[in-house]
């Protein structure tokens, strides 16, 4: 029985890239995924797109491919991701110009569009589930709207012989369920081996964070050599029953708790995970350590989806102003705090106009709320944060310049300033029939 | 006193305004006992504050884990949120303070 191997090059945007290299050189993998959207990525990389029609894909795609595209040529290893956010026939034109300038010809690099249907959301009939209304009742700037697409045309593109396949917005599981499906011909109903690859692509999708990464608990929970964390691969078979690994003398370590930890990372309903392709069932899943750094994950279901893509809406929301200071030694508990004092009435004062306004100490009750700390007047420093959502960027920007005004007229010995107002783009969600999404799988040859 | 720390490790994720918290027990031994202690209505009381919406427990006896999930827990979400910690990635480790005598 044919195994397949899967590797993780990244598991965010701004991911270490020579994790990916090891893996390619020394995984003897089959394929390889870049997993490098979250939520608001996409609304910033549209963004971006709007003020240059060749920009908008991820910001590291050609250090990326640089680095790995000739070791994937010389070894037949695949690649697949999401890099193209956007814009990925973009990212594919820039992926084929790094080819042809490393002497790849022939490459195939294909691009999936389709996930941006900002046009085709009907706002009579859509609905925004965070803010429970219609489409057409949400007064706000829209920048965006992509569909989470399934595994559907990444198979397309593998059929048609991609050796790099770029995507847009799609659900990160299914670039990793894809080349199971096409590799061990699954049906499209097959819902137990559809949700045991979603189950895989699951365990895969954030990298490091099955082999160590975000795991680390000095005293409790020990990872070695963290420095030089080693990035995952799955060994799967065509009932989609996997071991976990990762390449032999890498850091971090692959153990039952690391993969527990990332099963239920951003679930919600372990027996229902919404997916695209499949309504995938984590519920009965088990794991269980069968060699150094090799997790086995039996079990794991599926249930027919439900016809509808989960739809992200990048829009403008408004501005955040934010102001740090820093207080020291005997009193900077009460300092900290006379300053908060002063700026909450400099806000009215000043006549800013806030929405909403947050002031804190940074190392008391800024994190995890008052009542964090034991004994908080003990503390030898504390930093002030203030921050405020205002609706413009004139307005954010004298949040900061209040904090700053505090050097000659707040407490004593305040330091270390910093100040900062941005626009916020959010995201908000709905559900759209799959019906209404057309996807286009384009290839183009180095 | 013994701490859920002691006892189980923790993981946060963030989809939206929504936390949801792992908590796994380190030895089956402690699974009866976590399962006891550990409840939806307890959690909620520990992070009020930080949470202001439900908060919903789901069992995995398969490995000895708990997942809760909250909501109306990330000011908006990590896209709008005005917290140091818009992702509430820090949350597993308040989670961990609970007592579980």
């Amino acid at each position: 029985m044919k195994t397949l191997r899967i590797g993780t090059g990244a598991g965010f945007a701004g991911d270490r890239i020579e994790p990916a290299v090891e893996l390619v050189r020394d995984g003897d993998l089959d394929y390889l995924v870049f997993e490098c959207l979250a939520e608001r990525t996409i609304a910033l990389a549209q963004q971006a797109r709007m003020g240059n029609p060749d920009a908008g894909y991820d910001p590291l795609l050609e250090r990326r491919m640089r680095a790995v595209l000739p070791i994937c040529r010389e070894k037949g290893v695949r690649i697949i991701s999401n890099m193209g956010a956007a814009n990925p026939n973009a990212a594919a034109q820039k992926t084929l110009a790094v080819a042809r300038e490393l002497g790849l010809s022939g490459l195939r690099v294909a691009a999936v569009t389709g996930d941006d249907v900002l046009s085709v959301l009907d706002p009579e009939t859509f609905h925004i589930d965070d803010a429970g209304c219609l489409l057409g009742a949400f007064d706000r700037k829209l920048v965006s709207a992509n569909a989470y697409l399934g595994a559907g045309p990444i198979v397309e593109a593998l059929a048609s012989g991609a050796d790099v396949i770029l995507t847009g917005r799609a659900a990160d599981p299914a670039m990793f369920l894809a080349p199971q499906i096409y590799e061990f011909g699954w049906e499209m109903d097959d819902w137990t081996r559809l949700g045991r690859g979603t189950l895989v692509g699951h365990l895969l999708e954030c990298g490091g964070q099955i082999t160590g990464g975000y795991f680390a608990d000095p005293g409790f929970k020990d990872v070695p050599d963290l420095a030089r964390l080693g990035f995952p691969l799955a060994e799967i078979d065509a009932n989609g029953q996997a071991v976990i690994t990762k390449v032999k003398g890498t850091g971090g370590c692959v153990t039952a708790a690391t993969c527990k930890e990332q099963l239920l990372y951003e679930v919600h309903d372990p027996a229902a995970y919404l997916q695209p392709d499949v309504i995938a069932d984590f519920s009965g899943v088990t794991v269980s350590e069968i060699g150094p750094d090799r997790v086995a994950i039996s079990g794991g279901d599926g249930k027919p989806r439900t016809g509808k893509l989960k739809v992200s809406i990048g829009y403008v929301d408004s501005c955040i102003g934010e102001g740090q200071i820093s207080y020291a030694g005997p009193g900077a508990y009460e300092r900290g705090h006379l300053a908060l004092d002063i700026l909450k009435e400099r806000i009215g004062l000043a006549g800013i106009d806030c929405q909403e306004l947050r002031g804190e100490l940074i190392g008391v009750d800024a994190v995890l709320g008052s009542g964090a700390v034991d004994q908080p007047d003990c503390v030898p420093e504390v930093r002030v944060r203030f921050v405020g959502r205002t609706n413009n960027i004139s307005d954010a920007a004298r949040i900061g310049e209040e904090v700053e005004s505090l050097y000659l007229n707040g407490p004593a010995a305040g330091g270390g300033v910093t100040k900062s107002a941005r626009e916020i783009i959010a995201i908000v969600s709905g559900l759209l029939p799959e019906k209404a999404v057309k996807t286009t799988v384009e290839i183009l040859e180095a | 006193m013994m701490l859920l720390r002691d006892i189980a490790h923790s993981r946060t994720g963030d989809k939206g305004n929504i936390s949801n918290i792992s908590v796994i027990a380190y030895d089956p031994s402690h699974w009866e006992q976590i399962l006891e202690k550990v409840t939806a209505d307890r959690v909620k009381q520990h992070f009020a504050g930080l949470v202001a919406g439900e908060v919903i427990r789901y069992e995995l006896p398969a490995i000895q884990a708990l997942n809760f999930v909250m909501h109306d827990a990330l000011g908006g979400g990590v896209t709008r949120s005005l917290s140091l910690d818009p992702h509430g990635k820090c949350l597993s480790s308040l989670m961990l303070t609970l007592s579980v005598e």
